[in-house]
């Protein structure tokens, strides 16, 4: 119908190597493996005392969040630096786009600046695959987060984790429990997920928010939380903004808390030894209890810390060995 | 304007509102067809135009096209989107009146009319506002702008929330026989919506836009014009519900009508793959399922046009992620082709094709073109039907690139354009 080349590709080098990471839809279960097996072998790098490898030495990696954010830019920051690239944050919502830049130009000023990976986040969705499509073929860009759209190194995090804990993903049934609809960790949880091939992934929300179609994602819709994570291995928590009830999705936190709210006792329903995630902030009393998000079935902590891991296999395999050749200078650009 | 006597030679004439098929010359003086066969006695043409093995059918009548004059010149102007659109063979298009200033008082409407006079290839027919500054409070005045040359009302995309405002918009243009051109969305609906709201957008994480966004709104509407009894045309329909809504609402003798913009007969939600904001639209690219119920809607004359929604856009405007894009596809010079396209994959027949883009807009505007009986106007556009194109870039008139059929093969290529007798386009 359409006479467009397809967009997947966009993420892969000649080779089929990872040039950018943008969402994970369309990466094969081999390359989400490869990343996953990739930062298992970063994890020892953040428990030794020189916590640094020399593998971006000389790589220019520029942070360039376009909303707030202190937890993703900070774990990228350090996974960055820990490959001893230089690091850049740029916090742009405070500087250029105010000025009436438009994110194109943005761009070139910081390509004329010889980066040589983006790490970007902003409040559209498909922000990301924009700046890939437009910015050179030596730059590589990794999402940190688009709308509500993708967020795939905290999906790849995630599967860090419940591998780490259940190893194998074939028999597991994972519940993803909130705010679906604008959620883009719900969104590259589920795609992951089913690529790894998990057994069942079921969301878990009031029908105001589930996106229309969600079903098309792949995962069982369940609207009561004891029903949906009953005999789960894995319940994934997602944060709820407290915008929500000004748009008339829910009527309250209290009653949301009420449906919703993870405690002690409806963790009962899943199984035993049943693992609990969050990707952070916590609204304490508001997704959950704090008996369950300080208690022993919870990882929270342990996906921060993995994050930095996970961070760093993607940093190095999208600036690799087997990357594209960064392109000769041109000296008289200097004059 | 002169208009010369010009004989059109050999070429297959379609005028679908006469009936006419059939391979025979054309004679044209005065500004208006003078003879279909034989000369008239003692007849010297002028110009003599050979249309072997072309077909010579009325000039396209567009129901929407932007032309971004006055008040957007960076995206286009009235000189270079008429040059456009005659090149497609269009020689009249309705202009909304979402310019800057807004078309809402007389002297707007007579400012487009003079820099259409001095500059226009094809006659712009503007819409005047409904409502004062599109704001949806107010009534403009109606009766003026009827006076001053507009040819409808409308309040081209911008919501009408106060249901009791657009009772009375409807009574009191319906006072003065004006149609009045409305388009279907309820704003708290679409909300900041930007893609059709289903499995794509559910993937894609883009804020939706429901279908019922139209049908709520189409319902309102329905509802009104059963109430006032006034002339409704809906512009731009995109659901398949919609479409049947309509088609009930005509089989109970409402006097309503509509039109799909042509995009909507080709692309899919599924052309959003990869952000392409070239597929930003609103009404937004629905399902395969509308698509066909469009397509079917058309076939059977439930929608009686089809028009080019043709909303020229600077470079920038599309450059940016999908959500923050203008929507809008420049759709002036795909008009022709891309209908005879759907002629092509069997949807409609040559003749229903010709009648969309010519007397079924002219019948929703209650105008004399669209047709050519003898007496008519001479607006007529040539086209070779076996000329086949890819559609580059480069080679568009229309100030506005952003359209996502570049890259196309198109067929249906037109040779010729006159507008009232004038030749105001000939291909090189």
């Amino acid at each position: 119908m359409t006479h467009q080349p397809t967009r997947n590709n966009l993420q892969l080098g000649p080779n089929g190597q990872l040039h950018h990471l943008l969402t994970i839809d369309g990466l094969s279960r081999e390359m989400l493996t490869s990343i996953l097996d990739a930062a298992e072998g970063f994890i020892s790098v953040s428990e030794r005392s020189v916590k640094k490898v020399p593998l971006c030495r000389g790589k220019v990696v520029t942070n360039l969040f376009f909303e707030n954010s202190t937890r993703t830019r900070t774990t990228f920051e350090l996974a960055a630096k820990r490959l001893s690239a230089d690091v850049l944050s740029l916090n742009v919502n405070a500087s250029s786009t105010v000025k009436g830049e438009t994110l194109l130009d943005t761009l070139r000023n910081l390509e004329a600046m010889h980066c040589d990976m983006f790490i970007v986040r902003h409040a559209d969705s498909g922000a990301a695959h924009f700046i890939a499509q437009h910015a050179a073929p030596h730059v590589s860009v990794i999402n940190a987060g688009d709308g509500r759209h993708s967020h795939p190194t905290q999906g790849l995090l995630d599967m860090f984790t419940i591998r780490r804990h259940k190893g194998r993903f074939e028999e597991l049934r994972v519940a993803i429990v909130g705010d679906v609809l604008h959620s883009r960790v719900a969104r590259s949880e589920i795609l992951a997920l089913n690529t790894l091939g998990a057994a069942e992934v079921r969301v878990i929300a009031p029908r105001t928010l589930l996106p229309n179609g969600v079903e098309s994602l792949g995962v069982r819709v369940f609207h009561n939380l004891e029903a949906g994570i009953r005999d789960c291995d894995v319940v994934m928590m997602l944060r709820l903004q407290r915008e929500r009830m000004r748009g008339a999705l829910l009527p309250s936190e209290h009653e949301y808390y009420q449906l919703f709210g993870l405690t002690e006792e409806r963790l009962a329903a899943a199984k035993p030894d049943a693992i609990v995630m969050h990707p952070g902030p916590i609204n304490r009393g508001v997704e959950m209890d704090s008996r369950v998000a300080d208690g022993p079935r919870s990882v929270i902590l342990q996906q921060v810390s993995y994050g930095i891991a996970v961070r760093m296999a993607a940093i190095s395999m999208c600036l690799g060995p087997s990357h594209l050749p960064a392109p000769q200078h041109d000296d008289s650009r200097y004059h | 304007m002169t208009a010369d006597t010009i004989s059109l030679l050999g070429g297959r004439l379609i005028d679908p509102a006469n009936g006419v098929d059939r391979v025979c010359d054309l004679h044209l003086a005065t500004g208006r067809v003078a003879a279909i066969g034989p000369p008239p006695r003692g007849f010297a043409p002028k110009r003599i135009i050979d249309a072997a093995g072309r077909i010579l059918c009325p000039g396209l009548i567009d129901l929407s096209a932007r032309l971004r004059e006055p008040g957007q010149e960076h995206k286009a102007t009235i000189a270079s989107e008429t040059r456009a659109a005659a090149s497609g063979g269009i020689t009249s298009l309705c202009f909304p009146p979402d310019t800057n200033p807004v078309n809402d008082t007389p002297a707007v409407t007579e400012l487009i009319r003079r820099k259409a006079k001095a500059s226009a290839q094809c006659r712009v027919l503007p819409l005047g506002a409904l409502t004062q500054g599109l704001q949806g409070e107010q009534l403009s005045e109606m009766a003026a702008l009827k006076k001053a040359g507009c040819i409808a009302m409308s309040d081209g995309q911008r919501p009408m929330p106060n249901t009791l405002v657009l009772r009375r918009a409807l009574e009191y243009s319906a006072t003065f026989d004006l149609p009045v051109c409305l388009f279907a969305e309820d704003p708290w609906l679409r909300d900041q919506g930007c893609a059709h709201e289903g499995q794509v957008c559910a993937r894609l994480g883009l804020p939706g836009i429901p279908e019922a966004a139209e049908t709520v709104a189409l319902a309102r509407s329905l509802a009104l014009a059963t109430h006032t009894g006034a002339r409704i045309h809906f512009h731009s329909l995109s659901s398949g519900a919609s479409a049947l809504m309509l088609a009930q609402a005509r089989s109970q003798g409402l006097r309503v009508t509509a039109d799909v913009a042509i995009h909507q007969l080709h692309l899919t939600e599924m052309d959003l793959e990869g952000f392409d904001s070239r597929c930003h639209v609103i009404p937004p690219l629905r399902t395969l399922g509308d698509r066909e119920a469009l397509r079917r809607a058309v076939a059977e004359g439930t929608i009686g046009a089809i028009c080019s929604d043709h909303q020229p856009h600077e470079e920038d405007a599309k450059a940016a992620p999908f959500p923050s894009t203008a929507p809008g596809i420049s759709g002036l010079e795909t008009l022709l082709p891309l209908t005879l396209k759907l002629v092509e994959e069997k949807v409609l027949s040559l003749s229903e094709a010709i009648a969309r883009l010519t007397i079924g807009p002219a019948r929703i505007l209650g105008i004399p073109h669209g047709q050519l009986a003898v007496g008519a106007p001479a607006d007529i556009a040539i086209f070779d039907p076996q000329a086949c194109w890819i559609l580059e870039e480069g080679a568009m008139l229309s100030h506005g690139h952003n359209t996502p059929f570049l890259g196309w093969e198109l067929c249906g290529r037109v040779t010729h354009t006159l507008v009232g007798g004038r030749l105001v386009f000939q291909r090189p």
